[in-house]
């Protein structure tokens, strides 16, 4: 009988683990590869509404961001409540606007200054007098291209507290 | 001599190593919305134009108040029949004679819109409104005219705008993309988006 019971070592033979980094790796890449990294700090809460009549935007280089929304919780205590608007990485008051645009438009090159496009990420819980403002301000500026950012959904998520 | 065989280099940490990364990228990872509804201002002019005389009936006005709510042609309305209030509004055609819209599926109410054309929506919000329920409507509206639009495509060539735009947009699309923008603007032209808005 003593052909049948040639392993007997009891113990259990390890995992292999050596394809571990491979699996590890290939999730690197992927995050990598669909992270955008954020270019600005945000000083105001951003919590975008949401729409289902949506479009993609192209061409990240052809839009220029304007926040607005509270500050956050950090600065409340020294910026108050009310909602204020962030341009790149500062607070800013709505005669900012005007010059923020232009030193935008003189960024880009001649030919794409028309392509270039205002995406406003407003917080849902801001007032429309601040974003209607905004939106004069532009169109004194002549950016009339504008794009409401909102999450993929749909509208009834909105109302909820 | 004999070969030496070259040492293994122990990979058992490599893993600790692409964890940390990951953890890293994980952490400061935020997936950017690139999505939104597009849209145009009026440009200012500062020529004083007389501005044109527009039929009563021939605009839709909707007005949210400072506690979000929607008053539309006068009447409190919820939400969600908004979309089937537009709808109707717009695609009316009410018109006759030169007015008249042959592709029309509405009631032909002679009290409503003349034709898609000229029929107007006509938005106001006050400074108090919620950003989110001014989304929630402007979404409502071009959700309307996206509907309109999506159902004369259908009629004429059997497929949805959306399929339409795809197809212009892919660059692996075979067939004539003149025809097919042609096609695209023909729509966009039955049914222009006229949204206004109230300063």
């Amino acid at each position: 009988m003593a052909k049948f019971n040639k392993k007997k070592s009891g113990d259990l033979p390890a995992i292999n683990t050596a394809s571990l980094p491979d699996i590890v790796f290939m999730l690197l890449f992927f995050f990598m590869v669909a992270t955008t990294m954020r270019e600005t700090t945000l000083v105001v809460k951003n919590k975008l509404p949401f729409a289902d009549q949506v479009e993609k935007l192209d061409k990240k280089d052809l839009i220029m961001y304007i926040y607005i929304g509270e500050p956050t919780e950090a600065l409340q205590s020294k910026f108050g409540k009310e909602s204020r608007i962030q341009l790149n990485d500062k607070f800013a008051d709505l005669s900012d606007i005007r010059a923020f645009v232009a030193s935008e438009r003189a960024s880009k090159r001649e030919e794409l200054v028309p392509f270039l496009t205002v995406a406003l990420k407003v917080d849902e819980n801001a007032n429309m007098g601040l974003v209607g403002d905004v939106k004069q301000e532009l169109r004194k500026e002549n950016a009339l291209k504008i794009n409401y950012t909102t999450k993929k959904g749909d509208v009834s998520e909105n109302r909820k507290k | 001599m004999a070969k030496r065989s070259a040492p293994e280099v122990n990979a058992g940490s490599m893993a600790d190593i692409a964890f940390l990364l990951l953890i890293f990228f994980l952490v400061t990872t935020t997936i950017e919305v690139d999505t939104g509804l597009n849209r145009k201002l009026p440009p200012i002019d500062d020529e004083q134009v007389e501005p044109p005389v527009i039929k009563e009936k021939n605009i839709f006005t909707v007005y949210i108040n400072k506690f979000n709510q929607l008053l539309v042609e006068d009447e409190i309305m919820e939400l969600e029949d908004l979309r089937k209030s537009a709808v109707a509004f717009l695609d009316n055609g009410g018109g006759s004679g030169v007015d008249a819209c042959t592709y029309c599926k509405g009631k032909r109410d002679p009290k409503s819109s003349d034709n898609p054309d000229k029929a107007i929506i006509s938005l106001k919000n006050d400074r108090e409104t919620k950003y989110a329920t001014y989304i929630s409507v402007q979404n409502e509206l071009v959700a309307a005219y996206n509907q309109l639009r999506d159902r004369r495509a259908m009629e004429l060539y059997g497929k949805s705008l959306l399929e339409l735009e795809a197809n212009y947009n892919d660059v692996n699309w075979i067939g004539n993309k003149d025809n097919l923008k042609e096609k695209i603007e023909k729509i966009k032209i039955e049914y222009p988006q006229k949204l206004s808005e109230v300063q």
